[in-house]
């Protein structure tokens, strides 16, 4: 009984913590919009916001646009994943792979992940494919380099029990490899999933302009309509922490054998 | 039943540690009948370890030859299991599953697998804790489950190292009793190693006697006690001073048992042992 009562209280602790400074944030952004602090036109008080959000959602091409970044994002982040796991298992696990990829990996990821973006431009165009893989590719860096240290720390004594019960190199990589590197490889997606959207909108930026989030806070700029420009940044905020907080609670799931 | 006969002919072993050449075995000769239960004694770093992991098949790059039923041992086998000296548990498996690991590649039915696991773990005392995870075991626990781990698939040889070691003395006793009894139930060959001279002598029908630096037997003790063997047996006492002697002839005094999960200790005066052996 006293446990729980503390628990819920840490818990309504912390989300009060974490709710203080945007809230506070918020008062601010609507105190200078109407104090006449900054001019309404840079930055539109919460309401008008409220109701652009509405309007664009109802008749614009506000869910639309959401259904597209979306999409983008989690085919080129399930592609980038899959790769990614892929290719740093086979890293990890052959010696000769190693050899023969393991330099490229390792110069190429040192690459800022927007350089690539004019090479992509110019093998892919300009249109949705180069976007994917684009996306793909931010999400497939972290996942392969988690996944290849994580199948790197394997324990070598539980490899020799493997050997032992003459399992097959496949049973090794599945029973062994693969559940080792699990909390790498967690953390590998859980960082693929953020770097994924922000390529998203990355993409949309400096790609060709289309259906989008990206593509609303351009149309928003163009037009001088600084409250479709604050929307679109919202919402970013808001998917990009949703995502932050599906993962972090997936890793606590699918790690429970760690303990506290 | 495979007929479970060892040989092994001049087994010897040079570790490089640091670039300097250690000999952890040498001059290794022990021939096991089928069904035999042979006990390994010595003091610690004397290559006990070494050469049941040679037996198992896990060390393959060592002089002389390792045979097993007239074929050389070139690897690992299903006939031959081994039960580590630590536990090596898988930390993401509940006990059951880790137990479960044993028949992995057994080509047995679903049922027959969850029936002998769930055997094993009652042999092994540990019902109840099926769904724990590693971490949630004590180290004696732990132990246990490996042991059931190396039981469950009953291989025609099965080697042990120090298995009971970390074992209070009550649970010992009755996984002594359990495993004498499923060895000379199945015929099952057993090569157990231990630091404890009365569990060597009670188990064995042989005891073998190992002085390190380089690691090699000094002394095999035949205990031929018939079973079942009461442990204060005169005849027992009588083979147990013997062994006592014996290691302690050794010049290396006598073995002290170790915890589990102490630490190995660091490499003693490699260089004097390098020197006495020359370039071998
Ligand atoms: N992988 C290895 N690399 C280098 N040296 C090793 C290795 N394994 C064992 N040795 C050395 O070989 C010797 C024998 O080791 P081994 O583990 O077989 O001893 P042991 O008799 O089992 O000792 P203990 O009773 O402490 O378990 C030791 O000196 C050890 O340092
Ligand atoms: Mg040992």
């Amino acid at each position: 009984m006293l446990s729980e009562f503390a628990m819920s209280r840490t818990t309504a602790t912390r989300i009060r913590r974490g709710l203080t400074l945007p809230v506070l944030l918020l008062i601010v952004w609507e105190a200078a919009s109407h104090g006449g602090l900054v001019d309404p036109r840079f930055l539109p008080p919460l309401e008008r916001l409220a109701g652009t959000a509405w309007r664009e959602a109802t008749e614009g091409r506000l869910l639309g646009d959401l259904a597209a970044s979306l999409a983008r994002d989690l085919v080129g982040f399930a592609i980038g994943t899959v790769l990614g796991l892929g290719f740093g298992t086979l890293l990890g696990v052959s010696r000769g792979a190693e050899r023969l990829l393991g330099p490229i990996f390792h110069a190429a990821k040192q690459v800022a992940v927007l350089a690539w973006i004019p090479i992509i431009s110019v093998w892919f165009g300009f249109a949705e494919t180069a976007k994917i893989v684009f996306v793909a590719l931010a999400a497939f860096i972290p996942v392969a380099l988690n996944t290849l240290e994580g199948v790197r720390s394997a324990s070598v004594q539980l490899v020799e029990v493997g050997r032992a019960l003459r399992f097959s190199r496949w049973q090794i990589v599945r029973r062994i490899f693969l559940p080792s590197a699990a909390p790498a490889i967690l953390t590998g997606v859980h960082l693929a999933l953020i770097y994924a959207w922000l390529a998203t909108v990355a993409a949309e930026y400096f790609m060709t302009v289309g259906p989008g989030i990206g593509g609303l806070i351009i149309a928003g700029r163009e037009r001088f309509q600084m409250d479709l420009v604050m929307l679109g940044v919202v919402i970013l905020g808001c998917v990009g922490f949703a995502l932050n907080q599906a993962a972090t609670a997936i890793e606590a799931r699918a790690l429970r054998w760690r303990g506290a | 039943m495979a007929n479970g006969e060892l040989g092994l002919q001049g087994i010897a072993k040079t570790f490089r540690v640091d670039g300097r050449l250690l000999p952890a075995l040498d001059g290794i000769d022990l021939q096991v009948t089928p069904g035999e239960f042979i006990t390994i004694v010595g003091a610690s770093g004397c290559g006990k370890s070494t050469l049941l992991r040679i037996i198992a098949g896990l060390e393959t790059d060592h002089a002389g030859a390792a045979v097993h039923d007239g074929k050389t041992i070139r690897g690992p086998s299903l006939a031959r299991g081994l039960v580590f000296q630590e536990p090596r548990l898988f930390p993401w498996l509940t006990v059951e599953a880790n137990v479960a690991l044993g028949l992995e590649n057994a080509g047995l039915s679903r049922d027959a697998k969850r029936a002998a696991v769930s055997e094993h773990i009652a042999l092994v005392g540990l019902t109840g804790f099926e769904n724990a995870y590693p971490r949630q075991l004590s180290g004696g626990m732990a132990q246990r489950a490996a042991i059931a781990r190396g039981l469950v698939n009953r291989p025609g040889v099965l080697l042990l190292d120090e298995p009971f070691g970390a074992l209070d003395a009550f649970t010992r006793t009755h996984l002594q009793e359990e495993l004498q009894g499923i060895v000379a139930r199945e015929g099952i060959t057993a090569v157990l190693v231990t630091h404890d001279v009365d569990e060597a002598v009670y188990l064995g029908d042989r005891v073998v006697v190992m002085a390190p630096r380089p690691g090699r037997i000094t002394r095999i003790v035949a205990v031929d006690e018939p079973r079942p063997r009461s442990r204060t047996a005169a005849a027992l006492l009588h083979k147990r001073e013997a062994v006592l002697a014996a290691l302690d002839s050794g010049g290396r005094g006598r073995p002290e048992p170790r915890r589990l999960d102490a630490p190995d200790e660091p490499l003693r005066q490699p260089a004097a042992a390098i020197a006495l052996q020359g370039a071998a």
